[in-house]
């Protein structure tokens, strides 16, 4: 068997959006350090989000929030078996080449983080795939055109609060269902206003999908928000404080990893639901200032 | 006979076989369905049964609390067909690298095989090649993403394809098992050559 060198491709479209694929039906759960990894792994997380602080605990801090240290990501990188995904700052392309640099899976282009561009990063030319955040379609295409393998909900991160990523994902699908019927001459209508390619449009109208792997994220708390966001039509779901701000980490990483299998079986999520001890406290969005909100970094 | 085909449904490229196994029998002109497997019960009324690509960690877990294991090793016994990519490779072995054993991961042993996990390293190691297979006359574009490894194979098991000094697709009785995804790209001739060993035992 011969196998010339020049056939080997790495870091093709077709890799990254596989990566994603292969997400699908999973929970992603924040970590700051390796033994939050270790858990995760062994309540079933498909991949973990390596971090210097939850995104509460980043809320709560305030100031310019970046990208973790890298001996945090590089510590949970060399403990665990599943992918490790880490954030950067909108726009800042060095943070995403050392993340790369890191042997990180997935960069998450995070408005958790504090943006430095209204250019959000050009992901095509990274070897590593990209997930970002979206609260209407328009938002997701335009990240998508950017070459994001992965969209996600911004929902409002670090609250605890379920309802803005409710939100946002009705907005998608709903924004996708009313492509069905149009013609070319009106999709290209859309595509001129949400700022993206007639064919990106027309394939989205096509599929009645986004056209990469959709998960929700932003104040998923329990094992039903997780459910929810499946019924709502989530490939998955990200998991931030709420696993290790909840009183029994262990227990809740494994109860959501379970309501995410059994999302539409209500008699099963009854089950998966008990004895979790407190859920994150959280903040509720509407008591939130509009300077105090995340989901609005990022174009 | 209208052949049954379980894909075990817990997480990953699911849908993505299904797809596969549907076109692949709609383009041999059999009569088949496939149905998703999640909860316990249903893998005993399936003639042939497909592990997708995921997290091995993930769905072995997972087939481990919903009652799903027992019923897969059942299956085996019964002899029949088994196909597990990726993530369905490092469960049908029966030993696991340093890796697979410090996840605590479950195994079902099906194949007498020891696997190693990210064989060929992290994300941005993940590769497309053409990949010559045994059973086939021209390369299969292989999608290799933080890909397990056969690294040690006893006797009994045919090998049908090995790539950078591991082994990548292997055989063993009824059970097969691949390092990379078919189900990611339109040659359907692994979900063909699956199709063909269901068949030959159904009959």
């Amino acid at each position: 068997m011969v196998i010339e060198i020049e056939d080997l491709r790495h870091g093709t479209e077709l890799l990254k959006n596989g990566f994603a694929s292969l997400q699908k039906g999973g929970v992603i759960m924040d970590v700051t350090n390796a033994d939050q990894a270790k858990i995760a792994e062994e309540a079933g997380a498909i991949a973990v989000m390596a971090l210097h602080a939850v995104p509460a605990d980043i809320r709560k801090a305030g100031g310019v929030a970046r990208m973790a240290d890298p001996v945090v990501i590089s510590e949970i990188v060399d403990t665990v078996t599943i992918p490790v995904m880490a954030k950067c700052r909108i726009g800042h392309f060095v943070e995403a080449e050392i993340l790369e640099a890191l042997g990180v899976d997935m960069i998450d282009e995070s408005e958790v983080l504090t943006p430095v561009d209204t250019h959000h990063v050009d992901k095509r030319r990274f070897t590593v795939p990209f997930v970002c955040g979206a609260r209407s379609l328009g938002e997701a295409l335009r990240r998508i055109e950017e070459g994001a393998a992965m969209v996600r909900t911004k929902g409002e991160a670090g609250t605890g609060d379920v309802k803005e990523a409710v939100r946002h994902m009705k907005l998608i699908m709903g924004e996708i269902r009313s492509l069905k019927g149009k013609d070319d001459e009106e999709l290209k209508d859309v595509a001129k206003e949400l700022q993206v390619s007639i064919e990106t449009v027309q394939e989205t109208a096509k599929l009645q999908r986004l056209p990469v792997v959709n998960f929700a994220a932003g104040g998923v708390a329990t094992p039903a928000d997780a459910a929810l966001m499946m019924q709502l039509g989530a490939d998955g779901v990200f998991v931030g404080s709420g696993i290790f701000k909840s009183s029994v980490p262990e227990k809740m990483a494994s109860a959501v990893v379970d309501a995410v299998n059994s999302y539409d079986d209500p008699k099963r999520l009854a089950a998966i639901s008990k004895g979790l001890g407190s859920p994150m406290k959280g903040i509720e969005v509407s008591t939130l200032a509009e300077e105090e909100m995340l989901q609005v970094r990022g174009w | 006979m209208k052949t049954k085909i379980g894909v075990i449904a817990i997480q990953g490229d699911v849908a993505e076989h299904v797809i596969a196994l549907e076109k692949a029998l709609v383009g041999s002109g059999e009569k088949g369905e496939v149905v998703k497997i999640k909860q316990r019960g249903i893998v005993g009324a399936c003639d042939a049964i497909v592990i997708p690509g995921g997290e091995s960690t993930t769905i072995g877990r997972l087939i481990e609390r919903e009652g799903i294991l027992p019923e897969l090793k059942g299956a085996a016994n019964a002899e029949k067909p088994i196909l597990g990519t990726c993530a369905g490779l490092v469960l049908l072995a029966n030993e696991g690298d340093e890796e697979v054993v410090k996840t605590k991961q479950p195994l079902l042993g099906l194949m007498d095989v020891k696997v190693k996990r990210n064989a060929f390293g992290r994300q941005r190691e993940s590769f497309e090649t053409l990949l010559k297979l045994t059973i086939f006359e021209t390369p299969f574009h292989a999608v290799f993403i933080r890909a397990p490894a056969i690294i040690q194979a006893s006797d009994d098991v045919t090998v049908l394809a090995t790539f950078d000094g591991h082994i990548v697709a292997a055989k063993q009785r009824n059970t097969i098992a691949l390092s990379f995804h078919p189900e990611l790209t339109e040659d359907r001739r692994i979900h063909h050559y699956f199709l063909d060993l269901v068949n030959k035992l159904c009959r």
